[in-house]
């Protein structure tokens, strides 16, 4: 077994055993609280630039599958596990996350204090780090870890959205489109696209740079701002975009989606201590007052205090620390959630949302 | 929303004794549910028949019952006490049914009782299989095919729909009683068929077999504004076949994807929401085919469960205290998570460490039962183990497990070893670990078991690691396998094992092996569970230890006690160990100390994070308590509180260094050996039984010759009196030493003088060690022989002369002073031709301190605890003995329904999972009480069957002449009825079993018996009288074993006769012994708070 390290960027070591791929991985360090969804978490693009820790410490217990992924390739920087299953145990189960790894050369850690790693990361917020496997010098791999660009001021977006255009394939089973819809890709998650195809969406997905009126153009009914990594504020054109199409077009925007959303209606986003990376969070929808269960896997935020709120309405609002978590126009059909209706992991609580962004539509 | 302000007095029903498939998680949960409604500002109305329990004690509720949970009793606690709102899920099944009841009595809208948490509708439509099947199919989801029957023949019917195997399951009883698999049409029939005996209403639900499809359970709570949160997911290590409190099980689930696991949470909200549980935690079982992922939901329980408590032990989520506020009106939102405290409760708990439960079983209690495990709940206990990996998990659940297994050697045929890996048992474990160690496939070892892969590769990484130490001597082991080993969750004792088969090097203890990984520095730390994977800051000091790089035990630098728990439920240590434990850490908080409770039974109030300032959730073995008190460095360690469990770690962890508080272990040790402690009573001039020792036949007889038979016999190491019998001549004698020698060769045999038809009591006292305070003296209703675990017993006495008290209270104080007792003693007597006999000494807390506590109003346990840490008896306002202001008796309860086939005769091993207490005004009613409360309905008119031997039949008389007096019928065998004729009473002839039909065990069935009176006739009509009980505890018939119970009986039903039975509160009767003048000093309320007292003054 191939020893690895963890360096932090304020120097602590984790010294484990390498998983999936050797070689380094850097980005930023995070933790996420999802006991199930490992699969899901690799592949969605938002984790671009960034190594997560799993906090679950048994992972790859139930294999990796063709059904799952959120994206065709896991965009994860890294992984770090307190343990990897050895074997997959899962009917369908198509090899183990092992293989998975190394098939996609996605470098991981395992065995290590990873509760000591979160807790840190907790204390000291998100850092920036780097896992070597082998025998890398570890002062060297610390000094590494401190020239990784920080993700405040990082436009992720750009490098992982589509270079075109392209329409979402049906599949068996959905019913016959009603709508047409196109999603802006700063990074979608294809549950996105399943859960409009189910609700009867023809669905076209945009490079992020997509001027508005090229996306105009395709006459939709609605417009969706996907999820997608790294820091809102650098991704102006995005921003623009959305300022052009407020008011023309339904919108729905998610995480990033979100954030951009906020930005376009003049707000400021902040970045998170650590972020909300996870399953369980409990979000209170303002208008009924009732709670729901969320995915969410963020590092920035809008700031409250930044908003007209003769213009806006802040229609959710996280319990655990009272951030925002949803946004709605007053006058415009426009609304978004930092969070995920399309779960992916996660629960199907929100799911609702999409129900209401149909309701939207013309 | 706020809570409700129309609510002002709330009656919570407890689950009554303690049986299998309902045990102390009950306490857990109605006691939590106590706390948190009073602290909303509620008057709260507490019935339970339950002794035992923390939630009877007086301060927990405004008014207390210790009575019968039946419609009669309870109805007359609702027509003096007036509530508001009746809780009816958090007392178990029991408390569920009886709310059920009650309701449908009409009580509930005679008195303006609303049902809260739960109503009526809801629970029928959980409870009824028939409605519960319509409203999965209303919602699209699938139950197994099935139908019911009333009859055999519509029985047969069902099964040509559902196919064999077939799953039976008899209509509301307890933990699945009386059901079964049926794998061919003969086995299908004998389940039936007694299934719809159980079956209170006569009806039987036949099922499509799921066996060997996935488990898993999920703990779902939801609020009045419809918010549903899932707490906790579990997975059954056993899959389905096995009832899931007989199963291993796992928190959080393992092999779910997120689709599959979203795919059952989408369910359990669906189902939550369409039966309608209004607030609180309900728990759902779902089976998934391993093959194709199709999901069938199995049932629901629409109340707090053995899973809740479970689930809140592993999540740090107190669910029953939640499901108590939001009865009242709160939703999640509003109420704060304990443990982080800035965030709500309306969120999911996520694990960053495994749970592992291990079920506890007592079949060696039970020769003769069946120990293939199915659909009916079968286990007495359980234990947790929390680790940061499953294997961690499980091996320390294994060594919590106290069961003393050490792995056979010996080669298992091929065939034998298919069979026991088919057919679940509690040894399927051993048979797996051996499989895997012969190089069976993962692969093959599922098709036989079903087990899922992910698991059996676990046990295989668990054996691999094994056998890598076994290279290795403890010498030439590197420090990376120790410690890896370590992280597996291996014991230093298994590591002995391991390196001392290695051989190669001389034979280490497990004090070496300790010593040598401490110098490497492999030692483990603590983690806190806190609901969120670190997440958030936690503040609820709940650990468990592991072997990571990070410890976050942060100890303070108080005054600090670790309290020792008492492990795993079993037959003989029960809850009132932990009650004990409980109060132990309430006195000590209360005295300003900082309290630290060790234990690993998650059923327990003792592991609540609530009830000590520290909980350390951990096997109880010399290994993990030291790595606690090398964290802790504790002023003292209690360990007199939690039964033989803590006792058996004294002298080493004295020897450790340890300080272990209270009576010495020379002094505990000193009572538990025979010479050395016969040598004391001799010298105390006090009289025991004559007795000796023998480590071979030819000694076992000599020595019983020489002291006369009958003789009781027993192993020198006894837990609840297992493995006692009573040999009346040479023979049985030969036949146990033979097989006990073979057992355990290097072990001698007790052999005491079996004092026949003496009378037997208890005393529980305080001591010092200055001076003896006598807590009670408790008189046991079954004569000598019986175990006094399963001897009801009264208090205060009623047949005994003052001048044979006065000897026995003489004789305590003598012992306590000599055994320097500091804390509690309990000391056994025995009574015959007027000589009191010392049976036993233990200098430590008994089964008996909370039925002490709640008759006397005096908490026994928390003064005890007291007295270890320096105070004295002069601190406190008792003396000399506590007062009795009522008759208290307190009856045992037994398991053998759960058992068919197993004689019910009672014995010196003790076999009763629980008991309750009666409480009245003279014997008659508090025996008749105690009756009902087990379960005995003594009826008050019918025929009652009398066989006596001949030895009985003078004392027989007169009570069958008061039976007759009383209007009552009398059958009796040929023997006894000539007898009975004989002195003038009528009585007809009825056949034994042997002599012709309709016999005995007919007239049983045909429900022409209302009663049975049976003492045992010896060895030849053996098989005849276990017949008449095991037909008699099948169709629910009271059966009496000795003449004496037959006496309190028949003053019981004496009592119902003449007069309707009332019910009075704890707190009344206590108020009774303050206006006497008995507890001054002590307010009659807050009875239990008397430390706290203590100190003010």
């Amino acid at each position: 077994m191939t020893k690895a390290l963890l360096a932090l960027e304020d120097g602590t070591l984790f010294t484990g055993r390498s998983l999936g791929a050797t070689g380094e991985a850097a980005g930023e360090v995070v933790f996420n609280t999802s006991l199930t969804g490992y699969q899901e978490i690799l592949t969605d693009p938002s984790y671009a630039g960034q190594i997560v820790v799993m906090t679950y410490p048994h992972i790859g217990n139930y294999g990796v599958n063709s059904e799952d992924g959120e994206s065709s390739r896991p965009y994860a920087q890294g992984l770090i596990v307190r343990e990897a299953s050895a074997i997959a145990s899962n009917w369908r189960s198509e090899e183990t996350l092992q293989s998975y790894m190394e098939r996609h050369s996605l470098v991981g850690l395992s065995g290590i204090d990873t509760r000591a790693l979160v807790r840190r990361l907790r204390d000291q917020g998100a850092m920036r780090g780097i896992i070597g496997a082998g025998d890398t010098a570890p002062e060297q791999l610390i000094e590494k870890a401190r020239s990784i660009p920080t993700m405040a001021g990082l436009d992720l977006a750009k490098t992982v959205t589509c270079r075109e255009r392209y329409g979402w394939r049906r599949t068996a089973g959905t019913p016959p489109a009603r709508y047409r819809i196109v999603a802006y890709d700063f990074g979608i998650k294809q549950n996105i696209m399943r859960q409009l195809c189910r609700m009867g969406c023809d669905i076209w997905v945009v490079p992020a740079q997509t001027p508005a009126d090229e996306v105009l153009a395709i006459n939709p009914d609605g417009v969706v701002l996907s999820n997608g990594p790294g820091d809102p504020e650098p991704v102006t054109y995005a921003i623009e975009n959305v300022k052009r199409l407020l008011g023309r077009k339904p919108l729905l925007g998610i995480c990033l989606g979100h954030q951009i959303l906020g930005l376009a209606l003049g707000g400021r986003t902040y970045k998170l201590k650590f972020g909300h990376h996870g399953g369980n969070h409990p979000v209170q929808n303002l208008r009924t007052g009732k709670v729901e269960i969320t995915a969410q896997n963020h590092g920035f935020a809008v700031d409250p205090n930044s908003l007209n709120l003769n213009q806006v309405e802040i229609t959710h609002m996280n319990l655990n620390d009272q951030t925002v978590e949803g946004l709605r126009h007053r006058a415009l059909p426009a609304f978004s959630v930092q969070y995920h209706p399309e779960a992916a992991p996660g629960p199907h609580d929100s799911n609702y949302l999409f129900q209401e962004f149909m309701a939207s539509l013309p | 929303m706020p809570k409700r302000t129309d609510l002002r007095r709330i009656l919570i029903i407890g689950s009554g004794p303690i049986v299998i498939g309902q045990a102390c998680e009950f306490d857990y949960s109605g006691t939590q549910a106590c706390k948190a409604l009073r602290a909303e500002g509620y008057e709260v109305v507490l019935v339970n028949s339950n002794p035992a329990t923390i939630m009877t004690d007086p301060d927990l509720a405004d008014r207390t019952y210790i009575e019968p949970l039946t419609v009669a009793a309870v109805g007359l606690i609702i027509a003096r006490e007036r509530p508001d709102a009746l809780l009816p899920t958090v007392g178990g099944q029991t408390g569920l049914n009886l709310a059920v009841e009650l309701a449908e009595a009409g009580l509930l809208d005679k008195y303006g009782v609303e049902l809260i948490g739960a109503k009526l509708p809801a629970v029928k439509i959980a409870e009824d299989r028939r409605l519960f099947k319509r409203a999965m199919q209303d919602i699209g989801l699938e139950v197994p095919r099935s139908d019911f029957a009333g009859t055999l023949s519509e029985a047969e019917d069902v099964l040509e729909l559902v196919g064999l195997p077939a799953v039976i399951r008899p209509s509301f009883t307890l933990g699945g009683s009386g059901g079964g698999i049926a794998y061919n049409a003969e086995e299908f029939r004998e389940i039936v068929r007694h299934g719809l005996a159980l079956s209170p209403i006569h009806e039987v639900l036949i099922e499509e077999s799921v066996i060997g499809w996935k488990e898993f359970e999920l703990e779902v709570m939801r609020d009045l504004s419809d918010n549903v949160v899932v707490i906790c997911s579990i997975e059954n290590f056993d899959p389905m076949g096995v009832h899931t409190g007989d199963s291993i099980t796992v928190a959080p689930a393992q092999t779910l994807t997120d689709r599959e696991y979203q795919a059952l949470r989408d369910a359990a909200i669906q189902i939550i929401r369409k039966v309608g549980v209004e607030t609180g935690g309900s728990n759902i079982q779902f089976a998934v085919n391993a093959e194709n992922g199709r999901i069938v939901v199995i049932e629901m329980n629409p109340r707090v469960s053995r899973s809740s408590a479970l689930a809140s032990k592993a999540t740090g989520y107190p669910i029953a205290k939640i499901a108590a506020k939001l009865a009242v009106g709160y939703t999640l939102a509003e109420i704060p998570n304990d443990i982080t405290r800035k965030t709500p409760a309306s969120f999911e708990p996520t694990l960053d460490y495994v749970v592992v439960k291990i079920p506890k079983w007592a079949f060696e209690k039970f020769p003769g039962a069946n120990s293939t495990l199915g659909t009916q709940m079968k286990s007495v206990g359980e234990v947790m183990a929390i680790g940061r990996t499953f294997k961690e998990a499980f091996q320390k659940a294994l060594r919590s497990l106290e069961t003393g297994k050490t792995l056979a050697a010996q080669k298992i045929d091929p065939e034998k070893l298919r069979e026991n890996l088919v057919s679940p048992s509690p040894d399927r474990l051993g048979y797996i670990r051996y499989a895997l160690a012969d190089g069976m496939a993962i692969d093959e070892l599922y098709e036989l078991t079903r087990i899922d892969r992910w698991f059996l590769q676990q046990f295989k990484e668990i054996v691999d690691m094994g056998n890598l130490v076994r290279r290795y001597s403890l010498a030439t082991a590197p420090h990376e396998v120790i410690r890896q080993a370590k992280q597996y969750g291996f014991s230093d004792l298994r590591l002995m094992q391991l390196f001392n088969e290695n051989g190669t090097a001389a034979a280490v203890t497990e004090d070496d092996v300790r010593q040598a990984r401490q110098a490497a520095g492999i030692r483990p730390i603590f983690k806190r569970i806190d609901t969120c994977s670190s997440e958030f800051e936690s503040y609820t000091p709940y650990f468990y230890s592991t072997y990571e790089s990070e410890c976050e035990a942060a100890p303070t630098d108080r005054k600090k006690i670790i309290i020792l728990g008492s492990g795993p439920n079993r037959i003989g240590q029960g809850i009132e160990f932990d009650y004990c434990c409980c109060h132990a850490a309430f006195a000590l908080k209360e005295a300003g100390y900082e309290t630290i409770m060790v234990n690993c039974n998650p059923e327990t109030i003792s592991t609540d994070y609530d009830t000590s300032d520290r909980l350390y959730f951990e096997p109880l073995t010399v290994e993990d308590v030291l790595a606690i008190v090398a964290v802790e460095k504790p002023d003292g360690v209690i360990v007199q509180f939690g039964g033989q469990t803590p006792l058996n770690l004294a002298l080493r962890l004295q020897k450790a260094g340890v300080p272990i508080i209270g009576t010495s272990p020379q002094s505990i040790d000193l009572a538990e050996d025979r010479k050395r402690f016969g040598k004391l009573l001799a010298r105390l001039g006090i009289p025991q039984p004559k007795h000796g020792t023998a480590r071979s036949v030819g000694e076992a007889r000599k020595v019983a010759r020489q002291i006369g038979y009958p003789v009781l016999i027993r192993p020198s190491y006894v837990l609840g009196g297992r493995a006692m019998v009573i040999a009346y001549d040479d023979s049985a004698l030969e036949a146990y030493v033979n097989s006990a020698v073979e057992a355990a060769p290097n072990h001698p045999i007790l052999i005491d003088k079996f004092l026949e038809d003496a009378f037997e009591y208890d005393v529980d006292a305080l001591c010092d060690g200055r001076q003896v305070v006598i807590g009670a003296i408790m008189e046991h209703i079954e004569e000598a022989g019986i175990h006094s675990g399963d001897s009801s017993c009264v208090l205060p006495p009623i047949q005994v002369e003052e001048k044979y008290l006065d000897v026995m209270r003489k004789y305590t104080r003598q012992l306590g002073l000599a055994l320097k007792v500091r804390g509690l003693m309990n000391v056994q007597y025995a009574m015959k031709d007027g000589v009191v006999y010392v049976l036993e000494v233990n200098p430590r807390a008994s089964r008996t301190v909370p039925f002490v506590s709640k008759a006397t109003g005096v908490p026994l346990a928390k003064i005890a605890a007291c007295l270890m840490v320096g105070q004295t008896l002069r601190d406190f306002p008792v003396h000399q003995e506590l007062a009795v202001r009522s008759c208290c008796v307190k009856t045992p309860v037994f398991p053998f329904i759960k058992f068919p086939g197993v004689d019910t005769l009672l014995g010196p091993e003790m076999r009763s999972t629980g008991e309750v207490m009666g409480i009245a005004d003279d014997f008659g009613s508090a025996f008749a009480k105690a009756q009902i409360s087990a379960g005995t309905f003594l009826p008050e008119r019918g025929t009652v069957f009398i066989s006596v031997n001949d030895y009985d039949k003078k004392n027989a008389i007169a009570i069958a002449r008061d039976l007759a007096d009383m209007g009552f019928s009398l059958v009796a065998t040929k023997g006894t009825c000539q007898a009975l004729l004989a002195s003038g009473i009528a009585a007809e002839t009825i056949y034994k079993v042997n002599e012709g039909r309709p016999h005995v065990v007919d007239w049983l069935k045909s429900n022409k018996l209302h009663l049975v009176i049976n003492t045992p006739l010896g060895r030849r009509s053996f098989y005849d009288e276990g017949a008449i009980r095991r037909a008699a505890t099948q169709y629910a018939v009271p059966c009496i074993t000795t003449l004496s119970a037959a006496r309190a009986a028949v003053t019981g039903m004496a009592a119902l006769r003449k007069h309707q039975l009332t019910v009075c509160s704890l707190q009344e009767y206590h108020e009774r012994l303050v206006r006497n003048g008995d507890l001054s000093g002590l307010a009659s309320n807050k009875g239990m708070g008397i430390a706290k007292q203590n100190r003010e003054r």
